[in-house]
Order: C-alpha cells, then sequence, then structure tokens
C-alpha cells in the first residue's frame, strides 16, 4: 500500500471516531476527496517542476502515533526562545504538551486548535474562518481532511499582545517515521498587533514529515509578524503551507530562516483585500549536504494603493539545491500598487544549484513592480580584503555570507531572534568569531 | 625586511610586473610612482597574497623567509599590511566586531589567546584617538556608507591596531581632502618606528609632502626605471611621467 492509499484509509478509520457535526465532517470528507483525485504532487506540475517528493513519499510513515511521550524542558530548551517571556503552544509527536506550554484564555486566546473544533463558543469563530482560505491544492486538503491538532490564536480588536507566541512541535523518535499534519487558525482583529514564532524540530534522526497547513486572519489596521525558524535534522521535511488574508491598512511580515531539514517547501500565500495593506516577505536561506529548500510565494494584491515587499537571499553548499517561485498578480482594479520582489543567491560549491523564477501577473497600468533575482560567488575581492587583514579563508567567507544576508534581518523586530538566527549561521557556517554576529 | 628579486606576475595570462627588485629595511620609508597601468597596485597585491596574480619568475622574501607560497592570512600574520585603495563593504560587522576578529586571528595563528575584552577596548579607543575617529563611527557597519575619507582612514585605524612590520599603502591618497589627508598621514608617521616599514604606491606626490619617503622608485611597465631619493618625486610632479617614458623607449 502505498502512502496515497494508506492515508486515505486511516482517514475513514479516524473521521469514523470523531464524533462531529455535519460541518466540519462535510469539510473533511470533501477534503480528503480533493487529495484522492489530485494524488501527491509531482514534477509534471509547474508549481513543483524543481522539487520532487519522491524521496519523501517511499517512507511508511506512522499517521496516528500510537505511544505517547514526553520530555523535559531543559532537554528541549534550546530550541525555544527562551531569554525572553513567551506564550508557548507545544506539541510532542503532534499531541499537545500541557507541561510545556504557557496558553491564555485572558481577554484572549491563545490554546489549541482541537478545542477550537469542538468546543460550541469557539463555533462561530470557526465557521467564519476555518478553511476559508486555505486553498484544495492536495496537499492542504490532506491537512484539512486531517486536521484535528494545532495552534489556535484568537486577539481580539484593540489588542497589543505584550509576549510573542511560539508554536513548537517536537517529534521524539518513538516511531521510526511519523508524519504529522498540524493545522493553525490565527485570528487577528481590528487595530491588535501579535508576534508569533514557528518552529519543527526532530529530536532524534529519525524520519519525519510535516505537512502544516496555517490560515491567518488579519483585520483592519492590524499587525502580525511572524518568524519561522527551519533548522531541523537532515531526516525531516517539512511542507509549510501558509495563508495569509489581509484587511485594509493592516501590516503582515513573515520572515522564514531555511537552515536546516531534507526538504522543505514553503508555500506563502497572501491575499489583500483592502486598500493601504502592506505585506512583507523576507527569508534567509543557508543550506549544505544534500537539502532542498524551495520558496514559493504568492502575492496576490486585489485593491488599491498597497505595497507588497519580497526580500529573499540564498547561499547553498555542497550539493544542496534551492528554488524561488515569486508570484505576484495586480488585478485590475489594484491601481497605485507598489510590489517588489528581490531573489538574491549565492553558490558556494560547485554542485549546488538555484532555480529562481519571477513570475509577474499584471493586468492594472497605473502600478510599480520590480523584481530582480541574481546567483553568483563569494566576490573574490572582499575574501582578499578580509583575509589581507588576517582572517582566514573559512571565517572570511563565513563574514561575508553573513554580510550577503544580513539585510534581511534588519526588519526583525524581536532582538531575541535576531541573536538566535546569528547563533544558527555562525553554527552553520562552522565558525566562532569571537562575537555575536 | 622585504626583499623582491626579478619578481615576474600575469593575471589571467597577461603579464604585468616584469622583473621587479627592491629592498626594504625596518625603519625606511619607500614609495613607488608610477603612471596609470604600470603595474603599482598589481605589486601591493602581489606581496599581500592575492591569489588572482601568478607569480610566474622571481622571489620574495619577507625576513628571509620566502613568502610566495603563503595565503593572505598567512602574510598577514607574518606582519604584512594592506591598506587598499577600495576599501569593501561588510554589512552587519561593525567596525569595532571586524577589528576583534583579525586581531584575534592573528594572535590564534600564532598561538596566542584571545585579548581580553579590556585591553581591546583600551586598544581600540587608543587608536581611534590617534586617527581622529569618533566613537560612534566604530559601531557603524565596516565601510558601509562610509566617505572616501572616512574608508581611507578607517584603513589606517586598521593597520595602527594590527601594527603591521611592514604596511602597504595603495593609493592611500586618493579621494582624500587635504585636512583627511592630514590626519592619515599624520597617523602612519605616529606609527612608524625603527622596527616597520612603509611602501607608499601613489600616482601623484601630494602624500608624499606629508610621509617623506627615503627612497622613490618609479615603476613603468613592469619595471622599476628609476630609483632616487624625495627629490625624484619633486621632478615628477613638476615634469610629469613623459620623460620617463621616453628615456625607457628610447
Amino acid at each position: 500500500m502505498d502512502l496515497k492509499e494508506k492515508l486515505i484509509s486511516s482517514f475513514w478509520a479516524f473521521e469514523n471516531h470523531q464524533n462531529e457535526d455535519a460541518y466540519l465532517h462535510n469539510i473533511r470528507t470533501e477534503a480528503i476527496k480533493s487529495f484522492e483525485d489530485k494524488g501527491f504532487p509531482t514534477k509534471k506540475e509547474e508549481a513543483w517542476k524543481y522539487t520532487s517528493l519522491n524521496s519523501i513519499l517511499k517512507n511508511d510513515y506512522s499517521v496516528f502515533p500510537k505511544l505517547e511521550n514526553t520530555i523535559e524542558y531543559n532537554d528541549v530548551k534550546k530550541y525555544f526562545i527562551h531569554d525572553i517571556d513567551t506564550y508557548k503552544i507545544v506539541f510532542i509527536d503532534g499531541k499537545y504538551s500541557s507541561h510545556l506550554s504557557q496558553t491564555t484564555h485572558d481577554g484572549m486566546d491563545i490554546c489549541l486548535m482541537s478545542s477550537a473544533l469542538s468546543k460550541p463558543k469557539y463555533r462561530i469563530l470557526i465557521e467564519n474562518y476555518f478553511n476559508k482560505i486555505a486553498k484544495n491544492d492536495s496537499l492542504t486538503s490532506l491537512n484539512t481532511a486531517f486536521s484535528s491538532e494545532g495552534a489556535y490564536i484568537h486577539i481580539p480588536k484593540n489588542k497589543m499582545v505584550a509576549k510573542p507566541i511560539q508554536i513548537l512541535h517536537f517529534s521524539t523518535g518513538n516511531e521510526s517515521a511519523i508524519m504529522l499534519q498540524p493545522r493553525n487558525l490565527i485570528v487577528v482583529d481590528e487595530n491588535s498587533l501579535v508576534q508569533i514564532i514557528e518552529r519543527h524540530q526532530s529530536l532524534t534522526d529519525n524520519t519525519v514529515l510535516t505537512n502544516s497547513v496555517t490560515e491567518v486572519f488579519i483585520n483592519k489596521r492590524a499587525i502580525v509578524d511572524y518568524y519561522k525558524i527551519q533548522n531541523d535534522n537532515l531526516n525531516a521535511s517539512l511542507i509549510d503551507n501558509s495563508y495569509i488574508n489581509q484587511k485594509q491598512e493592516s501590516i503582515c511580515s513573515v520572515h522564514t530562516f531555511s537552515f536546516g531539514g531534507k526538504l522543505t517547501r514553503n508555500n506563502l500565500n497572501f491575499f489583500q483585500h483592502g486598500e493601504r495593506i502592506n505585506s512583507t516577505l523576507k527569508g534567509i536561506t543557508i543550506i549544505g549536504d544534500k537539502q532542498h529548500v524551495d520558496h514559493n510565494t504568492l502575492v496576490h494584491h486585489k485593491e488599491p494603493n498597497c505595497e507588497s515587499h519580497q526580500d529573499y537571499k540564498g547561499v547553498f553548499g555542497e550539493n544542496s539545491t534551492g528554488v524561488f517561485n515569486g508570484k505576484i498578480i495586480v488585478d485590475k482594479e489594484a491601481q497605485k500598487t507598489n510590489a517588489f520582489q528581490s531573489n538574491k543567491n549565492i553558490l558556494i560549491s560547485d554542485k549546488a544549484s538555484i532555480n529562481t523564477k519571477p513570475q509577474l501577473e499584471i493586468f492594472a497600468d497605473d502600478v510599480k513592480c520590480s523584481h530582480g533575482c541574481t546567483i553568483g560567488q563569494l566576490d573574490e575581492s572582499a575574501m582578499f580584503y578580509l583575509r589581507s587583514r588576517g582572517i582566514p579563508e573559512k571565517e572570511a567567507k563565513a563574514l561575508l555570507t553573513y554580510a550577503f544576508s544580513n539585510n534581511v534581518l534588519n526588519s526583525v523586530q524581536i532582538p531575541e531572534i535576531k541573536q538566535r538566527i546569528n547563533k544558527i549561521i555562525a553554527n552553520k557556517l562552522g565558525v566562532n568569531l569571537g562575537f555575536d554576529l | 625586511m622585504l626583499k623582491i628579486k626579478n619578481l615576474h606576475a600575469s593575471v589571467e595570462d597577461k603579464s604585468i610586473l616584469k622583473g621587479i627588485n627592491l629592498e626594504i629595511k625596518p625603519g625606511e620609508v619607500h614609495a613607488i610612482m608610477g603612471p596609470n597601468g604600470s603595474g603599482k597596485s598589481t605589486l601591493a597585491s602581489v606581496i599581500a597574497g592575492k591569489e588572482d596574480y601568478e607569480v610566474t619568475d622571481g622571489e620574495i622574501f619577507f625576513e628571509g623567509k620566502d613568502i610566495n607560497e603563503l595565503a593572505a592570512e598567512e602574510r598577514a600574520h607574518k606582519g604584512i599590511f594592506l591598506s587598499f585603495q577600495y576599501p569593501v563593504e561588510i554589512p552587519g560587522v561593525s567596525v569595532t566586531n571586524f577589528m576583534k576578529t583579525a586581531i584575534n586571528e592573528t594572535r590564534k595563528a600564532k598561538g596566542l589567546e584571545d585579548m581580553p575584552a579590556k585591553d581591546m577596548l583600551k586598544l581600540i579607543r587608543e587608536k581611534a584617538e590617534l586617527l581622529e575617529i569618533d566613537r560612534k563611527f566604530l559601531s557603524r557597519s565596516l565601510n558601509e556608507g562610509f566617505s572616501g575619507g572616512e574608508k581611507k582612514r578607517n584603513e589606517i585605524f586598521q593597520m595602527a591596531m594590527l601594527e603591521p612590520k611592514l604596511a602597504i599603502l595603495d593609493e592611500t591618497d586618493s579621494g582624500l581632502d587635504i585636512d583627511a589627508l592630514r590626519i592619515v598621514a599624520n597617523g602612519v608617521n605616529k606609527l612608524k618606528s625603527k622596527d616597520n616599514a612603509v611602501l607608499v604606491i601613489t600616482h601623484y606626490q601630494r602624500l608624499l609632502d606629508y610621509i617623506v619617503p627615503d627612497f622613490v622608485h618609479v615603476l613603468y611597465k613592469g619595471r622599476i626605471v628609476k630609483s632616487g631619493t624625495k627629490e625624484l618625486a619633486h621632478e615628477l610632479e613638476e615634469k610629469g611621467y613623459d620623460w620617463i617614458k621616453e628615456e625607457v623607449n628610447a
């Protein structure tokens, strides 16, 4: 039985155990049918031309882990941003871990998807928002069919959430191969602000495949600042499907830091509904080995006077491969749009490669849209400059790599994240420069 | 200190240096002048160990040892410093942090511990004062958005920090106004001792009014075609390079 068949038969076993009303049952069964029709994406599809899932789909994944596992905070502390106070929603092998988490219902809901899906008091929100912007492509549909757990965040209007929220998914290696499908729903009402940090971390070398879906609704004048830290083990793969819906004058930025994992695919979709919206998509990718990172972005400008800024930097070593596919759609009504996209890459090995492709579909005639992509090597003169000051080749490369990706970090609002990313970069590049970058 | 014998160097099969002979002793200041394209900057880069240049013949000895096989950083660790004509911008790395890395890597190469943070700060403050550098400047990203003058002053600041035995100043005067030129030259002169040496590479005589050379060499078509004292520099300033070219070509 291949993975697709296994998932479909597991679905029906799972669905029969759910004691829920027709509303969710219908969504799930529609979703599994959609997945069944489409199957896993293949390289024949334009959006998957440079990313093959074959190598990760052949594993015999456990879809519903039987054993529960616990972990101690001290063993996983390093994966948290722990030098500041935060809310935490933590999952171990897909199950909620109350002892590692710090949730709240005090004036806002920072809690669990399972509660939101099952408790009547959340029902109106679920009916208004759940699965409303997630596409019905095969992987998102698969997640929808299985969605039972994840983070549920609802910030009511006029609320500045003082502490960032960390969403962490740990896998413990209890099963030789595990498939996780977290589902997050984040609703931020008018004039509110929230910061979110998301991380997926495998604690052993066992195989993990995460197919995550996150829907984010940002209402008028609200601000969302989202950070994705991807530095997982070499047997862990992640498909992140994020859908962000923005209303007028809202601001959203998503920073994606991709340093680890076997295969990482980020499907990041922004939909602008309203005027004077600002969307920022930034990323730093530094990989080596046989790692693969694919950024697939979409910004859909539907109304006038909005902005979007995309800035992705990639550094590819050894046999690693990268993909950047950035699509910008500007509807006819979306006059005075200002859309900017940049993807710059450095190949530090002859065997590494990157495929980068901007895709602009502009139907309005009074817009400013610019895009640019570059692929190059580290500047030899700059290398000589550093080395002539006594800095050895490896350290000089690290400094230049850091300098190359630095501008992406300028917009990071949480200093502890910046420090953490700098440490990961120094670690990734195998240097100790005697100061925190 | 530095002894160059019959040095030939080329880049991408284009021969640029065609038999340079030069000896610099501790305590001396040498100037290399010459028209554009004569090979001045190439000579500076070859001594500092730039890999793009291939030494096809001849030898470079530094303190009696052949350094031709050494990487740029190894030459730096031995005490060779090159002040760049076009310093490179390093966004996100402050002048202070860059210097910490450079100094501690050099110490590491010599088997020394990292310099204690307190001593480092003291040294930075001391040398910044020498170059009339504001403290705020030290926390800025290295060379990013620096004016031409600031870049050159920062080069000499780095030289002051690293205390090289041989400092090569490649067109340090280009892009400097008179005040910046005075500050830079003053810094170089204060760092001068009987144990170190300076090689000034310049197109114009101007800098040599401030950093007075013991010897002046004229480089043309990859060879030193004339050597003399500082009066030679004045003569070049007055008469230009044409008479030299005529002499050589005759």
